[in-house]
């Protein structure tokens, strides 16, 4: 006999109440993240020995800041989901391993934000 | 509630299973430790992107010793080291998508892609290297 309620069974997101979604949020962060990273590698490429304004002006087209900015937000998830599984694999003891989920979280939210944020402020000009 | 310690309850003499130490390395288990590696650096090497991002956004100064930093030649052999584990990362990724189908899990074939994955990400760094000197004449 089950002991979960016909409603948990029918959602089926299991004890956790995330279902698949870590793997699903990886996998699909992992195929944007190919072109996304290649992109990068060519912009890389092309920036080198560049100027600050030469920078500017190729950040200030929007698919290159587009592109930019889905790299960051989509690495920075894909990030926080691979440091999760090492922190969950490694760190056994329960306040040592919320703390370090926690500042997962904080550090992937952080640089992406200072990212798309110094995007932004180069897409519209410098 | 009074807690068993590990030596009274004897937790500490029970058998351990086989471990990291006991096996002869494989590739495909080599391949598996460093796509974690990889993964671990690039979390860290983020950093290098998004502080080159935000030297531009505060202007030509910080942009410029960002950009004479990167190209120093302790700047060069980081971000060569960045670029393979971007590329044997990513390549890693894709060997784990092929699995995902159920295909290519045999033994021998598994073996393969790992020596693949490590020839493949090797080749893409240095072709991108060389394209990217090119590039700067």
């Amino acid at each position: 006999m089950s002991m979960r309620t016909p409603l948990s069974r029918v959602r089926g997101l299991g004890s956790a109440h995330e279902g698949t979604g870590h793997f699903w949020k990886q996998r699909l962060t992992a195929v944007a993240n190919i072109p996304l990273t290649l992109g990068l590698v060519w912009f890389v490429i092309c920036a080198l020995g560049s100027s600050h304004a030469q920078f500017v002006a190729s950040v200030g087209n929007p698919l290159v800041a587009a592109l930019l900015i889905l790299l960051i937000v989509s690495g920075a998830v894909h990030m926080k989901l691979g440091m999760q599984v090492i922190i969950e694999d490694y760190v056994h003891g329960e306040g040592a391993k919320l703390a370090a989920i926690m500042g997962n979280i904080f550090f992937c939210v952080t640089a992406g934000l200072i990212g798309v944020l110094a995007v932004l402020k180069l897409s519209f000009g410098g | 509630m009074a807690e068993i310690s590990q030596a009274e309850s004897g937790a500490d003499k029970r058998p351990l299973s086989p471990h990291l130490q006991i096996y002869k390395p494989s590739i495909t288990m080599t391949m598996s430790i460093v796509h974690r590696i990889t993964g671990a650096g690039l979390y860290f090497g983020t950093l290098i992107l998004v502080w080159w991002l935000a030297s531009a956004a505060s202007g030509p100064a910080a942009f410029d010793f960002a950009q004479s930093l990167l190209g120093s030649f302790l700047g060069r052999l980081v971000l060569f080291g960045y670029t393979w584990a971007l590329f044997h990362h990513m390549i890693g990724g894709i060997r784990h998508f092929i699995w995902d189908t159920g295909a290519m899990l045999d033994k021998h074939t598994a073996s393969k892609l790992g020596w693949a994955s490590l020839a493949g990400s090797v080749a893409l760094t240095l072709l991108t290297w060389i394209i990217g000197y090119a590039v700067m004449g």
